[in-house]
């Protein structure tokens, strides 16, 4: 069952809240792909139970009656929240991010956490703590990353939604990679309060689902002004469900010049070209924009990204929470004790660049300059959106791979974000829909929208899902 | 002031001071978590304050106010855009691993402080959080934290080094102090440490074109040890440059104990704090339309209110600055002055109410003396009530009990003696007794009378008139 057809059935009581929890809680007893790092069971059925005792109060929430996944780097309160860190194996927030907040109040019952990538560093779900995810399709290769396991449990129709974040394309790599749907909002657009932060200048949570409309649905839920974030922006509400029946006009939109040059996959080109055809025949004008600067991007990306990484996990030293290592000689050694033991190597390599890059004697030459590329990098959209209203390219370079490519090169895993990672620099929402079936695998398209253009990504989405099927494709 | 007062040994002591100042704001810097001095260990801590993965920042308005106060007292600029950096560092009681604070964008810049012979230019204000507390001492095996100073609120003042002496470097201090407490800024207690400062300190040959290398001293924790501090930092630089060595930039921590300074760390290893822009902020705008509004909110500023006082109370310029000097003293004046002579009342706050405060290292709030028994008395002593050495025992009982002054005369029967009748009646009766220095004073020894006006005071026991004695005792012996 996709969203609308679960929410439809709870809303009619052909489904209680209960029997669509007790379903999805079979799934994910019988999952082999490693997706949960926990599932909760008699707390999501009471939950179920009182929205079913109070049903008339509930049927008209966004989610009403909808079992979902939260990744696990959403803080819940009194619930181990594991960020995939060894560090944080045991940690229980005191208090619920206010996106799990914003889910529960939308009358969705959480079922479990989702496995990912540690502290949301890695584009394969392979640096978990909790040992990697499988993708559906295909138990050899990666569900992709960070939000691997939320993406994967969409994917194999665990849950109908799932909550995601995305810093330099951890929601619509792997959305793209499992043949979802996914939606990196305007950065601001959703509270970061509670969210376990990796980069905050780029990190923003976002949606999962099959199609457009459990997209739309979510954001519904998630996104809110937040007191509690000083990034948070301060807007007029849209109700992004009920935008998508909204006729799109004929829009221009974004081709990129010479897209093929920036090693693009045969499958994944050829998808992107059918996907053209299709925005064309929806009455769509293509207009051709260069956009050289796009690689510079990752370049920018993998200097801020480690250096504030580097300073967010600081607090991570074995005195207040988290994991504390048995050696304590003394302070010194209790630090780096604690944090030998309680990271993994991704995590350590990004501190280290990261610390390495905002030191003294460095700090010009990386941190700033990368600054510098970001600006480029935000004005080169400005100037693009002056003629065009959104931007369309393929969400990942390529289709999914086999598990320990990272080993072997990690700067191919990282060049994995090249198209994804722009959005994020830029705060600029993006989208990622199945545009394509290859080798028997899925393939991704991607929608850059303008600040605060989440209605018009997803109106278009929904459009294209109209006359497509592949969103429908099922492992 | 010439500059060479300021030379010790012929070299020239230049030092810059670095306030740390803890702002009276009802809850921390960055979270919701009250901001309170003396409570029990980890009772005033939010999960912001704990650092707790994914909580954020949110700037507290009204820090932001006593900054730009600050920055108005002191004609500074205030910063149209602030921006708060994270300087990283790991310790135990910084439970971030990195403090928020301002570098670059600081919201006060470029200041005046007005000493009595010059001024001291300030570089910047910034505001920053306050770390926790890490205690040593309470057990044998284990050091433990208390994060109620952890978030709260600081302004650092950082002046340029424009400060030549240990006794310029009190100035200065005591004159931060007075702004900070007049407008509210902060309660500016050293002892609890609201106010902190370290100092650097370098000394160079009176014509040289560069400073010398400096040292910090950090947590001078009152204005004596400031003295102290730098006094002795001076005679260690000019105690090595004289035999051939060289100063070392390094910080250097202040024992009180022993009064001296000792190396805390040299300059190799200095913390490389990789500062950068706190993500979780963003920049925060000040309109002229906030910084006037601070402005309309502010109380009157010490050098207004001297010289107001000056003009409504007709206070000389001494007296004025004296009253002034802080806004308790102030504010007692103002309202002893509602009820009695100003100018008497200026007097005895002066003379014999400041005495008593310095002996018993008081403050007034803290004392028994208020507008209303302080004002009794100085209308019993404008009216002739009681003689002005009376009221000082008078001053005394109100010290120790917080009566009445009127209560006080009354129940000891204080009051004057002015009655011209009885008053004579007693001076016969002393001359008569005293038949032998009343011939002496006769016949030329005229010190003798100031022993006859003694001892009608003894009689009375002080409680004569002088005026009415002094008139009456001339009449019977000449």
């Amino acid at each position: 069952m996709n969203f609308k057809q679960q929410r439809d059935a709870f809303r009619e009581r052909k489904i209680s809240a209960k029997e669509a929890v007790q379903n999805a809680l079979e799934r994910v007893k019988a999952d082999q792909n490693n997706i949960f790092i926990n599932h909760f069971e008699t707390e999501a059925l009471n939950i179920a139970e009182e929205i079913d005792n109070n049903f008339e109060n509930f049927k008209g929430l966004p989610l009403s009656g909808v079992p979902i996944a939260h990744k696990d780097i959403f803080c819940t309160k009194n619930i181990t929240t594991t960020c995939g860190s060894k560090m944080l194996e045991n940690f229980k927030p005191p208090y619920d991010s206010t996106v799990v907040e914003n889910c529960n109040n939308a009358g969705s019952i959480m079922i479990g956490k989702t496995n990912m990538d540690e502290f949301a560093m890695g584009s394969s779900n392979e640096t978990s703590y909790f040992g990697p995810v499988d993708n559906p399709w295909n138990k050899k290769l990666v569900p992709g990353g960070s939000s691997g396991g939320a993406a994967a449990c969409v994917a194999a129709n665990i849950t109908s939604i799932s909550t995601g974040t995305d810093t330099g394309g951890s929601i619509r790599q792997p959305a793209a990679l499992c043949g979802i749907t996914g939606l990196k909002p305007t950065y601001g657009l959703v509270s970061r309060w509670g969210m376990i932060a990796f980069c905050s200048s780029m990190d923003q949570a976002g949606p999962f689902s099959k199609d457009a409309f459990g997209c739309a649905a979510l954001l519904d839920a998630m996104s809110s002004f937040d007191i509690k974030d000083s990034t948070c922006s301060q807007r007029k509400e849209i109700n992004y469900e009920r935008c998508l029946d909204e006729d799109t006009k004929s829009l221009k939109i974004g081709v990129i010049k010479n897209l093929e040059s920036f090693g693009i996959s045969d499958s994944v080109l050829k998808a992107y070209e059918a996907s053209l055809t299709i925005l064309e025949s929806l009455g769509h004008k293509l207009i051709e924009v260069d956009f050289s600067e796009l690689s510079s991007g990752i370049c920018s990306y993998y200097v801020i990204a480690p250096a504030e990484c580097s300073s967010n996990l600081s607090r991570f030293d074995g005195v207040k929470f988290g994991h504390r290592t048995n050696k304590q000689q003394d302070i010194s050694e209790l630090y780096m004790s604690t944090r030998a033991e309680g990271f993994g190597d991704e995590v350590k390599k990004r501190i280290l660049i990261g610390t390495h890059v905002l030191s003294a004697g460095f700090y010009d030459a990386y941190y700033l300059k990368a600054q510098k590329v970001r600006r480029m990098i935000k004005n080169k959209f400005e100037e693009m959106y002056k003629d065009v209203d959104l931007i369309f390219m393929p969400t990942t370079l390529d289709q999914a791979f086999e598990k320990n490519r990272q080993s072997e090169d990690p700067n191919r895993m990282y060049k994995e974000d090249l198209l994804t990672i722009p959005a994020n620099l830029a705060g600029l929402p993006a989208i990622s829909f199945p545009n394509g079936f290859q080798n028997g695998l899925p393939t991704g398209g991607q929608l850059i929208g303008n600040y605060f253009q989440e209605d018009l990504l997803l109106q278009l989405t929904n459009k294209i899902q109209e006359v497509t099927d592949w969103h429908k494709m099922t492992p | 002031m010439a500059q060479n007062d300021t030379l010790v040994n012929g070299w020239q002591p230049v030092i810059g001071l670095e306030v740390h100042v803890q702002l009276l704001t009802n809850t921390k810097l960055f979270s919701p978590a009250k901001n309170k001095f003396g409570q029990d260990a980890n009772t005033l801590v939010d999960f912001i304050d704990m650092g707790l993965p994914g909580v954020l920042p949110v700037l507290n308005e009204g820090a932001m106010k006593q900054g730009i106060k600050f920055g108005l007292a002191t004609s500074a600029k205030i910063a149209k855009t602030m921006i708060f950096d994270r300087k990283n560092y790991f310790y135990p009681d910084l439970p971030k691993g990195y403090q928020i604070t301002q570098l670059h964008f600081p919201i006060v810049k470029d200041g005046i402080v007005k000493l009595e012979d010059k001024e001291i230019r300030i570089h910047q204000a910034h505001l920053e959080e306050d770390a926790g507390k890490s205690m040593h001492d309470q057990y044998d095996d284990k050091s433990v934290i208390d994060l109620n100073r952890s978030g709260v609120p600081l302004l650092e003042i950082v002046s340029e080094p424009d400060i030549r002496s240990s006794s310029e470097a009190v100035e200065y201090l005591k004159k931060i102090h007075q702004i900070i407490t007049y407008l509210d800024i902060s309660d500016g207690n050293m002892s609890q440490g609201s106010m902190r400062c370290d100092a650097n300190v370098s000394i160079m040959r009176p014509d040289s074109a560069e400073y010398g290398t400096r040292a910090e001293i950090k947590n001078i924790n009152s204005f004596k040890f400031v003295e102290k501090a730098i006094n002795f930092e001076i005679k260690r630089q000019i105690k090595i440059l004289e035999s051939d060595g060289v100063v070392e930039q390094e910080t250097r921590l202040y024992d009180a104990n022993k009064d001296e300074t000792r190396s805390m760390r040299t300059k190799e290893f200095a913390n490389d704090y990789r500062y950068f822009p706190c993500p979780d902020l963003v920049p925060t705008n000040i309109s002229e339309d906030f910084i006037n509004q601070v402005k309309e909110e502010m109380e009157e500023l010490p050098e207004e209110k001297e010289a107001r006082f000056i003009k409504e109370y007709e206070l000389d310029v001494y007296e004025s600055k004296v009253i002034c000097s802080n806004k308790e003293t102030a504010k007692f004046f103002e309202q002893v002055s509602v009820k009695t002579d100003s100018s008497l009342a200026a007097k005895w706050i002066i003379g014999e109410l400041n005495a008593l405060l310095n002996k018993y290292e008081m403050t007034l709030p803290n004392s028994k003396i208020n507008a209303d028994n302080f004002s009794s008395l100085i209308q019993k002593i404008k009216d002739g009530t009681i003689s002005g050495k009376i009221a000082k025992d008078v001053l005394e009982e109100i010290w120790n009990t917080g009566l009445d002054a009127n209560e006080i005369i009354s129940s000891k029967g204080l009051e004057q003696i002015s009655d011209e009748s009885e008053l004579e009646e007693i001076a016969k009766n002393i001359l008569q007794n005293n038949s032998k220095q009343v011939d002496a004073y006769k016949s030329g020894k005229d010190k003798l009378f100031g022993f006859f006006v003694g001892q009608v005071m003894k009689e009375t026991q002080g409680k004569a008139n002088p005026q009415a004695i002094n008139e009456i005792l001339k009449k019977l012996l000449n």
